[in-house]
């Protein structure tokens, strides 16, 4: 009879996950051994085909590549950034409220507004960086259409966007430690640097790993920017993984082949959590 | 938007169950312009009904052209009836290769209906026709035009009123037109075309105006690697990179028109469906033209067609042919036009006493029509996605200075080739 209980309990959340999560996963896979089919020419098994195809697609190389120079471009300096801020907010300081909103405020703006800010941002002439820049006389720069500026470009917008949300979590770990280990430090006569470096931020590693985790997932899962922005260009100098797969599912109407690069995202993801779990769990100071 | 849209097709609904053996025609619409125009649709399709007793007509508003083409498809799928739908234009392969649009020549049998499918532009009918059968009916189409600044032109010494004719003339009169600061920094350029959003759109009007079409008629060759396609896409390049008339690398689509508002730049090229909104915001006197000629005039048309999906029955064959004879009669045609900025897609509309009206007190309203004498249709091929991503990405590598025009085209012409065999 408990037994029952307590699978009726689970049972909302399980068909939930099997319908969204894991039928779709797994359908996926199985597509991706298919070809694409029409009512002209029907799917048929086609083995590892796709996946050949897939490694000999320059364009999923590149974009790979861009995506791998994306999360190195954002990861590192938004957690940088939203540790500094979180720090910096935590102290006393006048009008903390209202800089700990102004620094969270990217955060809930959708990444569809905040990339229509900023092509105003880059747009060369009337945008505003190049309006900044010719009042110091810089000439003007075509930021977007540069596919040697184009990647930053997008770097520094989701480092704005994202770093005010993981400070959030940096804060409310900073706030939980406590106040007496603090206090010994100074007793002690630590430097501020060597408190930080001994103590704070080794007791901020669970909160890293999370945010890194978070970091390192959306860095292959935000691409709504690439739709306003650049549309992946010029020449898919600034398209993403995710964003391929959108246009060979939906312009393409290639679905065996976007099946098979869902796959190798997939298993892509997955690889990083474990890594990044093994790895840094081992650093980690859970109390 | 969405509140008001649902009481519209509650009300549908309503009216649809009071009724009794009423035929019903959905149809999904996509909108790609600014402006309230699920109004204006719903309006046509209530004015329809008053004067077509026993016949409901469900207009949705289904997103951007993709959406649309996405939403249809889907609907078709899961068996949900719709029975016509207006999806872009260079759709038609993707539509015919999954095996769900029927010719309207059809349905379309009478007298009567065979001289409605004639009464169009012909150049809005080519991308709509494959193998001799009409399977898009011009809805919403628009092309490209030149747009200049004549304020600009007065300051550089040009004649106002004389746009640039042909390339020689548009780099000429553009290398007047650039203003520098004391500097040396470029505060106007001279000409901007855009090449973010649908570069593909763009360069087969430069391609075209050198004598060169850039796919078949049965949509399964290209023509990417062609001499004098390639001089097409060395001249844009050269516009930036020789000339410097063009900021170099690529010209955003989407900011493209408040550049040229703003007199960032002294011509622009675009496509007419940004006309309301120029003349909204352009603080100074503009002029709308024809695209300059090389060996010719020449844009390509684009926009959205009617296709009629084959799942029907003939009560509502009949029905959708009613409906889509009463959505591009001249009339509705030029309120259509009149309120988008599409050009109308008949010449009768343009004998209509209200466009007539509006293109003497606005004559740029005129400018698309005229240039379809030397229209081109939109590149649309089997595998049109990809086709025109190649081409894309061809155009983007050329215009960053990546690669050579020439390497760049022959090298999606090849892959072109490849995707394209088994269509032939």
């Amino acid at each position: 009879m408990k037994h029952v209980y307590g699978w009726l309990l689970l049972t909302p959340a399980a068909i939930l996950l099997i319908a969204f999560t894991h039928y779709p996963a797994a359908a996926t896979l199985f597509d991706s051994f298919f070809s694409t089919g029409t009512v002209v020419r029907p799917s048929r098994f086609v083995g590892l085909a796709n996946y050949a195809a897939l490694l000999d697609d320059p364009i999923f190389w590149q974009v790979l590549r861009n995506n791998l120079a994306f999360a190195l471009g954002t990861i590192p300096t938004s957690i940088a950034l939203a540790l500094l801020m979180a720090i910096w907010v935590n102290d006393k300081l006048p009008a903390r409220a209202l800089v700990r909103m102004s620094y969270f405020t990217p955060t809930i703006l959708p990444m569809v507004a905040v990339a229509n800010l900023w092509l105003f941002f880059y747009t060369p002439q009337i945008g505003l960086l190049d309006k900044v820049g010719a009042m110091f006389g810089a000439p003007s720069h075509n930021w977007l259409g540069d596919p040697h500026t184009v990647m930053s470009c997008l770097a520094v917008m989701t480092v704005w966007k994202e770093a005010g949300f993981f400070m959030i979590f940096y804060l409310a770990a900073l706030q939980s430690l406590p106040p007496e280990i603090e206090e010994a430090a100074k007793i002690e006569g630590a430097s501020r640097w060597y408190f930080f470096r001994r103590v704070t931020f080794p007791l901020l590693m669970p909160t890293t790993l999370f945010v890194l985790v978070n970091a390192t997932i959306n860095s292959f899962k935000l691409v709504d920017h690439l739709f306003i922005l650049t549309k992946g260009g010029p020449d898919n100098a600034s398209s993403l993984l995710l964003y391929y797969i959108y246009q060979v599912a939906f312009s393409f109407f290639d679905t065996a082949y976007a099946s098979t690069l869902t796959v190798v995202l997939l298993a892509l993801l997955a690889g990083l959590a474990i890594v990044q779990f093994q790895q840094i769990e081992k650093r980690v100071h859970y109390r | 938007m969405r509140s008001i849209f649902a009481i519209v097709t509650a009300a549908l609904i309503g009216l649809a169950q009071a009724a009794w053996a009423d035929t019903e025609v959905t149809f999904y619409y996509p909108i790609a312009v600014g402006g309230p125009l699920t109004k204006v649709i719903d309006g046509y399709a209530a004015d329809f009904e008053k004067s077509n007793p026993g016949v409901k007509v469900k207009p949705i508003y289904a997103g951007n052209y993709d959406d649309a083409r996405i939403k249809a498809l889907a609907a078709l799928k899961a068996g949900q009836p719709a029975q016509i739908s207006v999806l872009f234009s260079i759709d038609i392969y993707e539509l015919l290769e999954q095996d769900v649009i029927m010719a309207w020549d059809d349905v379309a049998t009478s007298a009567d209906d065979k001289a409605w499918i004639k009464s169009f532009y012909p150049a809005l009918m080519l991308n709509g026709t494959y193998k001799n059968k009409v399977y898009g009916i011009p809805f919403q189409r628009s092309t490209i035009v030149m747009y200049w600044n004549k304020d600009a032109f007065k300051e550089a010494g040009l004649d106002p009123n004389k746009p640039p004719a042909n390339w020689d003339e548009m780099t000429r009169m553009a290398g007047k037109l650039v203003k520098k600061d004391a500097s040396g920094n470029v505060q106007r350029w001279g000409v901007e075309v855009p090449s973010t959003g649908y570069a593909y759109w763009m360069f087969q009007a430069f391609a075209r105006q050198n004598g060169q079409d850039l796919m078949n008629r049965d949509g399964n060759q290209t023509n990417y690697a062609n001499p004098d396609v390639i001089a097409a896409l060395q001249y844009w390049r050269d516009l930036g990179a020789k000339y410097k008339v063009m900021p170099e690398g690529t010209v955003e689509w989407g900011t493209l028109r408040q550049a040229f508002t703003e007199g960032k730049t002294a011509i622009m090229w675009h496509t007419t469906g940004n006309l309301t909104a120029v003349r909204d915001q352009a603080k100074f006197p503009f002029g709308v033209a024809m695209l300059p000629a090389a060996k010719q005039r020449g844009s390509p048309t684009g926009g959205g067609n009617f296709y009629l999906f084959k799942k029907t029955t003939p009560e509502e064959r009949k029905a959708a042919l009613a409906f889509v004879k009463f959505m591009t009669a001249p009339e509705r045609a030029a309120d259509w036009s009149m309120a988008t900025g599409y050009v109308a897609t008949s010449p009768a509309a343009y004998d209509t006493p209200k466009l007539k009206d509006y293109a003497a007190g606005f004559p740029p309203a005129l400018v698309a029509r005229d240039q379809f004498q030397y229209a081109t249709p939109e590149l649309s091929t089997f595998q049109t996605g990809r086709v025109r991503k190649l081409l894309d990405d061809a155009i983007q590598a050329s215009l960053t200075g990546q690669k050579q025009p020439a390497d760049a085209l022959k090298a999606a012409q090849a892959e072109a080739d490849k995707l394209l065999k088994p269509y032939r």
